[in-house]
C-alpha cells in the first residue's frame, strides 16, 4: 500500500515536472514585424534597458553612446557592434527562440563595464514561468519527500 | 600500543554504537594511492607555496598593473577565477578545502610554528586565547556586510583589491602573533565565514574513527597540533575544520579519517549545535546574493552607479537598503516564518532556539543561489582569464597568444538553464531539510510550511532577478 502511494506520488511529481518543463505555453504569433530601437548607451546602462520583440521579428538596433565608446553583444546571438560617442551604428537581426537574453557592452568603457547589461526579451519569458512552476513543485516535493 | 590493546573491548562496543554514523563513509586516507598525498606535509607545503607566490603576484599586479579591472590579473584572478572556483568547486565538493591552501594565514602560521614544515604550535607570539565574547560568526558577518557595501568598487578596482589583500595578509599575520592558532581564519575572515557556513553541505569530513581510542589517549596530540584549535573527538560539524590534515599526521593510533560522505551530512543531525550568529550569517549570505544579483547581473544602470559612487547620497541609499535587507527585512521575515512554524506545530522550544536551529534549511538555499548567481556573474567573463594570463598587467603583452580570447555566445545561452537548475536543487534541499527538522521535533508536518514558504518566495525572487 505504502509502496503504491510512493509510486503514485513520485509519478505525479515527475509528470508535473515534465509538464512544467515541456508543455507549450500560449505564445504570441510570429509577427515577422520590423522593429527599430534607438538604444542609448551611457556608463553603465542601456536605455531602454529592456527591448521587447516577438520571435521572428526583424530587429534593428541603433546604438548611440552618450559618453564614451560602447559596444553591444547579445547572449546566444553571434553579433557584435561598436559605436563612438554621439555617432549611431545600427545592426539588424532576426529574433529567435522566446526567452530573455542579456545584452552586454562589448567595449571596455570603465570600471563597471563588465556589468553594463540590458535585456532582449523575445516573446514571453517561458523559462521564468516554467522555472516558477518547477520551484513550486520542488517545494511540494521537499515537504512530502519523506511523508509518502 | 598497550593503551590501544587495553581499549579494544571499549572500541568494539563504541564502534557498534557509532556504526550508523560511520555508514556510507569512505576513508580516503586509507586508499593506498592517496595516503601519502594526504599524510605527508610536503604536497601541502608545495601547493601553499604556489598559492602564496600567486597571492603576492596578485597584490603586485593590482598595484602596478592596468587600472582597468578587466585587464588586470588581480581583478580577474581574484573575483572571477578564484571566487568562482570557491563557489562552484571548493565549497560544494570540499567544504573548507580552500582554507588548507589559503595563503593568508601562512606567514603567521609559519612564525607560530617556528618553521615551514613543523607541527603547528606557539613557538613565537603571545599565544593568547581569542576573547570568548568575540567568538562565533558575528564579526565575519559584519565584515562581509562591510565588503558588500563596497563590492562594486572592490570587484572592479585593481588597486583597492590589492590593498584589501594586503590588509588581510597583515591582519592575519598580526593576529597570529597575538592570539593562538588561526584566530583570524576562525573569527574574522569574511570568506572563512562563508566557506565555514556552507562546508556543512560538503561531502568531505575529518572525523575520529574509534572515539574510545581518543578517550583513552591523554596526550591529545591532535588537539595540541591542530592549527584551528579543534579537538576532533568533539567535532560536531565541519564548519571550523580547515582540512589541513595535521590531526591525521600526528595521531599515534591512525585513528582519524578523511571521509567521503553523503552531501549535507552535518545538516541531518537531530540536535544541531547552531547559534544565532550562524543564522545571521546565513541570512546575510541570502541578502547579499539578492543584492549582488540585482547590482551585477540586473539591467538597472542607476543601481550600478549608486553602488559604485562611494560616499555619494545614492551610495548611502544603496548601502542603507543593503543593510536593511540583511539586518531587518530578511531576518524579520524569517523570524516571522519560524514563529508561525512554532505556533502551527505547537513546538515548545523558545523562539530564539528555534530560529537558531531552523537556520539549517537556509544553508543549501544560500549555497545554490550563490552558485546560480556566480554562473551569470562569471561565465561571460571566463575569456578574460585566458586574456590576463597572456597580459597579466594590462600592458599590451600576449605571452601565450590568448590575449584576445573570447567566449562563444552559445555557452552564455546555456547559463540560464543551469541557474534555474541550481536554484531548484537548493530550494528542494532546503524545504526537505526544514521538513526533517520539524519531524525531529515531533511536530505537525504543517509546521514546516512557513519556512518552506520563506524559501520558495526567496527562490522566486532570485529566479526573477537571474532569468526574468
Amino acid at each position: 500500500m505504502i509502496r503504491w502511494k510512493k509510486i503514485t506520488f513520485w509519478g505525479l511529481i515527475a509528470s508535473l515536472g515534465l509538464g512544467f518543463s515541456l508543455a507549450p505555453l500560449p505564445a504570441r504569433a510570429n509577427s515577422g514585424a520590423h522593429k527599430v530601437f534607438t538604444l542609448q548607451a551611457k556608463r553603465y546602462a542601456f536605455w531602454p534597458a529592456v527591448l521587447v520583440v516577438n520571435p521572428g521579428d526583424r530587429v534593428t538596433i541603433e546604438l548611440i553612446p552618450q559618453d564614451v565608446v560602447h559596444g553591444l553583444s547579445i547572449d546566444n546571438y553571434d553579433l557584435n557592434m561598436t559605436a563612438d560617442p554621439g555617432q549611431t551604428t545600427s545592426l539588424t537581426f532576426i529574433a529567435g527562440q522566446p526567452g530573455s537574453y542579456t545584452m552586454r557592452c562589448s567595449v571596455t568603457c570603465g570600471a563597471m563595464h563588465p556589468f553594463m547589461i540590458g535585456r532582449l526579451q523575445v516573446g514571453q519569458n517561458d523559462l521564468l514561468w516554467r522555472a516558477a512552476g518547477l520551484a513550486l513543485l520542488a517545494a511540494v516535493a521537499g515537504i512530502f519527500w519523506r511523508r509518502v | 600500543m598497550k593503551a590501544l590493546q587495553d581499549a579494544m573491548p571499549l572500541i568494539e562496543k563504541t564502534s557498534r554504537l557509532v556504526g550508523t554514523s560511520a555508514e556510507r563513509r569512505l576513508n580516503l586516507a586509507r586508499l593506498p594511492w592517496l595516503e601519502w598525498w594526504i599524510k605527508s606535509r610536503w604536497p601541502l607545503l608545495i601547493v601553499r607555496s604556489v598559492t602564496l607566490a600567486a597571492f603576492i603576484f596578485t597584490i603586485l599586479a593590482g598595484l602596478v598593473g592596468s587600472p582597468v579591472g578587466s585587464h588586470n590579473f588581480a581583478i580577474i584572478f581574484v573575483w572571477i577565477a578564484w571566487w568562482t572556483a570557491l563557489k562552484l568547486l571548493f565549497i560544494p565538493l570540499g567544504g573548507r578545502s580552500w582554507c588548507s591552501v589559503c595563503p593568508l594565514p601562512m606567514p603567521g602560521e609559519w612564525l607560530q610554528a617556528g618553521g615551514l614544515i613543523s607541527k603547528a604550535g606557539n613557538a613565537n607570539g603571545f599565544g593568547l586565547r581569542w576573547p570568548r565574547r568575540l567568538r562565533g560568526y558575528w564579526l565575519a558577518s559584519g565584515l562581509f556586510l562591510l565588503i558588500g557595501m563596497f563590492s562594486a568598487v572592490t570587484l572592479t578596482d585593481a588597486r583597492l583589491t590589492a590593498w584589501i589583500l594586503l590588509i588581510l595578509l597583515v591582519s592575519a599575520l598580526a593576529l597570529s602573533l597575538v592570539f593562538e592558532r588561526r584566530a583570524f581564519c576562525s573569527y574574522l575572515c569574511p570568506i572563512g565565514g562563508f566557506t565555514g557556513l556552507y562546508a556543512k553541505t560538503a561531502p568531505l569530513e575529518v572525523r575520529v574513527i574509534h572515539p574510545a581510542v581518543c578517550k583513552t589517549h591523554s596526550e591529545k596530540t591532535c588537539y595540541l597540533h591542530c592549527p584551528w584549535g579543534i579537538y576532533p573527538l568533539a567535532m560536531r560539524d565541519s564548519s571550523q575544520c580547515g582540512l589541513c590534515m595535521e590531526c591525521l599526521r600526528v595521531c599515534e593510533y591512525d585513528n582519524i579519517a578523511l571521509n567521503l560522505r553523503p552531501f549535507g551530512s552535518d545538516l541531518a543531525v537531530s540536535q544541531p549545535k547552531t547559534g544565532l550568529d550562524e543564522t545571521l550569517l546565513a541570512l546575510v549570505m541570502l541578502s547579499s546574493a539578492l543584492s549582488f544579483s540585482a547590482v551585477f547581473t540586473g539591467p538597472w544602470g542607476w543601481l550600478k552607479s549608486a553602488a559604485y559612487a562611494i560616499g555619494s547620497p545614492a551610495w548611502l541609499a544603496y548601502s542603507a537598503a543593503y543593510l536593511a535587507l540583511s539586518l531587518l527585512v530578511l531576518p524579520g521575515l524569517y523570524a516571522l516564518a519560524v514563529w508561525l512554524s512554532r505556533n502551527a506545530g505547537e513546538i515548545g522550544k523558545p523562539l530564539k532556539r528555534l530560529i537558531a536551529e531552523q537556520a539549517q534549511p537556509l544553508l543549501p538555499l544560500g549555497l545554490f543561489t550563490w552558485i546560480a548567481f556566480t554562473i551569470d556573474f562569471a561565465f561571460p567573463k571566463f575569456s578574460l582569464i585566458l586574456s590576463v594570463l597572456s597580459d597579466p598587467l594590462g600592458w599590451g603583452w600576449d605571452l601565450f597568444g590568448t590575449a584576445g580570447a573570447s567566449i562563444h555566445p552559445a555557452i552564455l545561452g546555456a547559463a540560464p538553464m543551469l541557474q534555474v537548475g541550481a536554484v531548484l536543487v537548493g530550494l528542494f534541499w532546503s524545504v526537505n531539510l526544514g521538513q526533517r527538522r520539524v519531524e525531529t521535533q515531533q511536530a505537525n508536518w504543517r509546521a514546516a510550511l512557513p519556512v518552506a514558504a520563506f524559501s520558495l518566495l526567496y527562490s522566486l525572487l532570485m529566479l526573477w532577478l537571474l532569468v526574468g
